[in-house]
C-alpha cells in the first residue's frame, strides 16, 4: 500500500503544476480523465509495463532541460506539399502554419472550439483513450486527455489532395507540451498525416484515431534529432469494418522517446499495420509499446520494428496481440528486431501473443544481433570501405521497415536522412 | 604479377596450421590453375590472399605487383586490383545489386584516385557486359544473391568481375554446383577477360572447367604446400588416376 500511496503523492506533485481546463464540451472527459489518473497515478519504475523504461523524468513536477539542435538538414518533408500546421513548444502558431481550410477535411485548433457546448469531437475525445487503459494502464494519455489545451480536431470528410502536415517545433529549453489530437476518418474516406518536429523539451501527445467502415488514415512521423528531448506519445485507433490504418514512426536520437500505439480492431475484415525504425547513439532510450486488439473476424494486424543503436543506446520493445473469442480468421504478425553494432546496446523486448479464438494465424519473432560477418567481408572484398559496408548492411537492416510505407517518395526521403545520420557517424 | 613466397598461415582461433609454406608465381596475362585434395588449404589461400579475417599468417610474403597484400585491409587489396570469386556468394538481403556494384566500382576508382562512373555510364557498362553473362534486368534490381540459383551466383561473381576489371582474378570453385551450359557461359565469361596482362588463380576439384579455361600452369596443392607443378597433363593425370599416384612419388 505504501508504495501506491507514495506513487499517489508523486502524481499530485506532478498534478500541481497543471490548470484542468474548464466549462465546454471536453469538460465531462477530462474529468473522467482525471479521476482515472488520480486513481491508477503516474508510473514508476515498479510497473509491469514500465520496466525497463524509466518514468521518472516524464513525472517529476520539474520539465529536465532539454537544449534544441541546430537544424542543417532542412525541415523533414519540406519539400512536400501539405497542409502545414505549426505548434511551437506545444502552442498553435497561426503564423507559420497555413490557412486551415482544404477540400475533404475540417481542422479545427482545439483551443478555438473548447468553449463551445457541442462538437462531434466529444465522442472521441478522451473515449477511445479510455478503451485502451485495460487491461494495460496508460496514465500519461489520461494525464494529457485531462490536461490538454491545445491540439487539432480532424474531420475528414471526403479524399484530401494533400497530406496534413503537424509540425513540432522546440524553441524553449523547459518547455513542457501537453497536445492532444483527434482524428475521425468518415466512411470510405482517406487522408495523409505528416508529423515532424521535436516539439518541446519534454512533451506529451495523445493521438485518438477513428475510421469509420472503408475508411483509410495513413501516418507517418518522424520524432526529431534533438538530443535531449523526451517524449511520451500515444495513438489510440478504433477501426470499423474494412477500415485501413497505416502508421510509420522514424525516430532519430532522444535520451528518452516512448511511443504507444493501442489499436482495436471493432469491425470485420480491417487492417492495420504499425512499423517503426529508430537509430541511436549513446544516450538513447527508445521504447515501442503496442497493443492490438482483435474484436471482430477477419482483421489483419501486422507490427515490425527495428531499431540500430550503438554506444550503449538503448531499444525497447512490448508488443502484444491479443486475440479476443470470436475473433475467427485472424492474421497477426509482429517482428521486432535490433542491429547492435557495439557490445555495449541492449535490446530489451517483450513479445506476447493472448489467443482466445481457435481460427487464427499469429506469429512474432524478435532478434537482436550484430552486423553479420560474412556480407561485411563481401562487400569488403569488392572494394567497399568498411565503413560505407557497415552502413549499407545497416539501412539493409531498415528497409523491411521502411517497405512498410506505402508512398515510395516519403519512404524514400526518411530512409535519406538514415543515410545521413549513418554517414555523420563515420 | 602475384608473388607469394613460403606463405605459413594458421587459424586465429586455434592451434591448426593450414599453410605451411606455399611458394606461387602467376605471371602477368596467365592462368595458373589449382587443384588438390579436400582439406589441402586451397579456400584458405584463396581467404587469406583477399584479406578475411580468422586467419594469421605466421610467415611468408605475398605481393601483388610488388604491392605486399597482407599489410591491407580487404577494400584496399580490391582496389590494388585483387579480385575473389566466391566459392559462396553471400546473399545480402536488402542491398540491391546495382547499388552495390555501382557503390564497388566508385569506391575501388576513388581508392584509385579516378573519377566516379556516372550513373548512365554504369548503366551502359553494365546493360552490356550482363548481356553477355545472360543476366537479365530483373536480377541486377534484385538485392545482391537473394533467390539466385547456384548458377547465377557464379554468373554475378563474373559479372562484378567484369565490371571491377581487376588486374589479379582468384576464382574459388567457381565451377561448382554449375550445370554444363552454365559452366560453359561463365568460362566465356572468364576468357573475355584473359589478356590485357590480367592473371587469374583458379582452384578447382574438377579437369573439367580447365577444358573451358584453358590453364598455361597446373600446381597440386596437398598439406597446405604446391607439391606438384606442370603443364595442362598435369590436370588430365589428376582426372584419370586421382591423387594417390602423386601424393605417393612425392611422399
Amino acid at each position: 500500500m505504501a508504495l501506491h500511496e507514495r506513487k499517489l503523492t508523486a502524481t499530485e506533485a506532478r498534478l500541481d503544476r497543471l490548470d484542468l481546463p474548464q466549462g465546454g464540451w471536453s469538460a465531462p472527459a477530462r474529468a473522467d480523465a482525471l479521476k482515472r489518473l488520480q486513481a491508477m497515478g503516474l508510473p514508476t519504475a515498479r510497473d509491469e509495463y514500465w520496466k525497463f523504461t524509466r518514468p521518472d523524468t516524464l513525472v517529476a513536477p520539474e520539465v529536465p532541460p532539454a537544449g534544441t539542435l541546430e537544424n542543417d538538414e532542412g525541415p523533414m518533408f519540406g519539400a512536400r506539399d501539405r497542409l502545414k500546421i505549426v505548434f511551437v513548444d506545444g502552442v498553435f502558431n497561426a503564423e507559420a502554419s497555413d490557412d486551415l481550410s482544404l477540400e475533404g477535411v475540417t481542422v479545427e485548433r482545439l483551443a478555438d472550439v473548447a468553449s463551445h457546448d457541442i462538437h462531434w469531437a466529444r465522442d472521441v475525445y478522451g473515449t477511445l483513450e479510455a478503451r485502451g487503459q485495460t487491461p494495460v494502464e496508460r496514465p500519461f494519455a489520461a494525464l494529457n486527455t485531462a490536461f490538454a489545451t491545445d491540439g487539432v480536431l480532424i474531420h475528414v470528410t471526403g479524399t484530401p489532395s494533400k497530406p496534413i502536415g503537424l509540425v513540432y517545433a522546440h524553441e524553449s529549453e523547459t518547455s513542457d507540451a501537453i497536445l492532444h489530437h483527434v482524428v475521425k476518418v468518415d466512411a470510405g474516406c482517406e487522408a495523409t498525416i505528416l508529423e515532424n518536429g521535436p516539439a518541446a523539451a519534454r512533451f506529451n501527445k495523445c493521438m485518438e484515431i477513428d475510421v469509420a467502415e472503408r475508411g483509410k488514415l495513413h501516418l507517418v512521423r518522424a520524432q526529431g534529432r534533438d538530443h535531449e528531448r523526451r517524449a511520451v506519445t500515444h495513438v489510440f485507433a478504433r477501426l470499423a469494418e474494412a477500415s485501413v490504418f497505416k502508421a510509420f514512426t522514424l525516430t532519430v536520437n532522444g535520451v528518452l522517446t516512448r511511443n504507444e500505439a493501442v489499436v482495436e480492431f471493432t469491425g470485420d475484415d480491417a487492417l492495420a499495420h504499425i512499423a517503426g525504425a529508430c537509430v541511436g547513439d549513446g544516450d538513447f532510450h527508445h521504447d515501442d509499446t503496442v497493443f492490438v486488439t482483435h474484436d471482430a473476424v477477419g482483421c489483419e494486424s501486422r507490427q515490425v520494428f527495428k531499431k540500430v543503436l550503438r554506444n550503449g543506446a538503448t531499444g525497447v520493445f512490448q508488443g502484444k496481440i491479443l486475440v479476443k473469442q470470436g475473433a475467427q480468421q485472424t492474421d497477426g504478425y509482429q517482428i521486432s528486431q535490433a542491429l547492435l553494432l557495439d557490445g555495449d546496446s541492449q535490446f530489451l523486448a517483450k513479445p506476447e501473443l493472448e489467443i482466445y479464438a481457435d481460427d487464427v494465424a499469429c506469429s512474432h519473432g524478435s532478434t537482436s544481433g550484430a552486423i553479420d560477418e560474412d556480407s561485411l567481408f563481401y562487400l569488403r572484398a569488392r572494394g567497399v570501405p568498411e565503413s560505407e559496408a557497415t552502413d549499407m548492411l545497416t539501412l539493409a537492416f531498415l528497409a523491411e521497415a521502411l517497405e512498410e510505407i506505402d508512398d515510395d517518395t516519403l519512404a524514400e526521403e526518411l530512409r535519406v536522412r538514415l543515410e545521413a545520420w549513418l554517414s555523420r557517424r563515420r | 604479377m602475384l608473388e607469394i613466397k613460403n606463405l605459413h598461415v594458421k587459424l586465429e582461433e586455434e592451434d591448426k596450421q593450414i599453410l605451411k609454406g606455399v611458394d606461387l608465381t602467376v605471371e602477368a596475362g596467365k592462368v595458373h590453375a589449382i587443384m588438390g585434395p579436400n582439406g589441402s588449404g586451397k579456400s584458405t589461400l584463396a581467404y587469406v590472399l583477399s584479406g578475411r579475417g580468422g586467419y594469421e599468417v605466421t610467415e611468408g610474403s605475398a605481393t601483388l605487383e610488388g604491392t605486399d597484400l597482407l599489410d591491407l585491409e580487404p577494400e584496399e587489396r580490391a582496389a590494388a586490383g585483387l579480385f575473389l570469386a566466391f566459392q559462396y556468394p553471400v546473399e545480402i538481403p536488402g542491398v540491391g545489386n546495382m547499388t552495390f556494384l555501382r557503390t564497388a566500382v566508385n569506391a575501388q576508382r576513388k581508392a584509385r584516385g579516378q573519377e566516379e562512373l556516372s550513373a548512365t555510364d554504369f548503366l551502359k557498362a553494365i546493360r552490356a557486359k550482363a548481356k553477355d553473362l545472360q543476366i537479365d534486368a530483373e536480377m541486377l534490381k534484385r538485392p545482391v544473391n537473394v533467390g539466385f540459383s547456384g548458377g547465377e551466383k557464379k554468373r554475378n561473381e563474373i559479372l562484378q568481375m567484369a565490371m571491377l576489371e581487376p588486374r589479379m582474378c582468384i576464382l574459388d570453385e567457381t565451377d561448382s554446383g554449375l550445370d554444363v551450359d552454365a559452366m560453359k557461359l561463365v568460362s566465356d565469361g572468364v576468357n573475355a577477360l584473359r589478356g590485357e596482362g590480367r592473371g587469374f588463380l583458379v582452384i578447382t576439384h574438377y579437369q573439367r572447367l580447365l577444358d573451358h579455361i584453358k590453364p598455361d600452369v597446373v600446381h597440386i596443392m596437398a598439406d597446405g604446400r604446391m607439391i606438384k607443378s606442370g603443364g595442362p597433363e598435369l590436370a588430365l593425370e589428376v582426372e584419370q588416376n586421382g591423387y594417390a599416384d602423386i601424393l605417393a612419388e612425392v611422399a
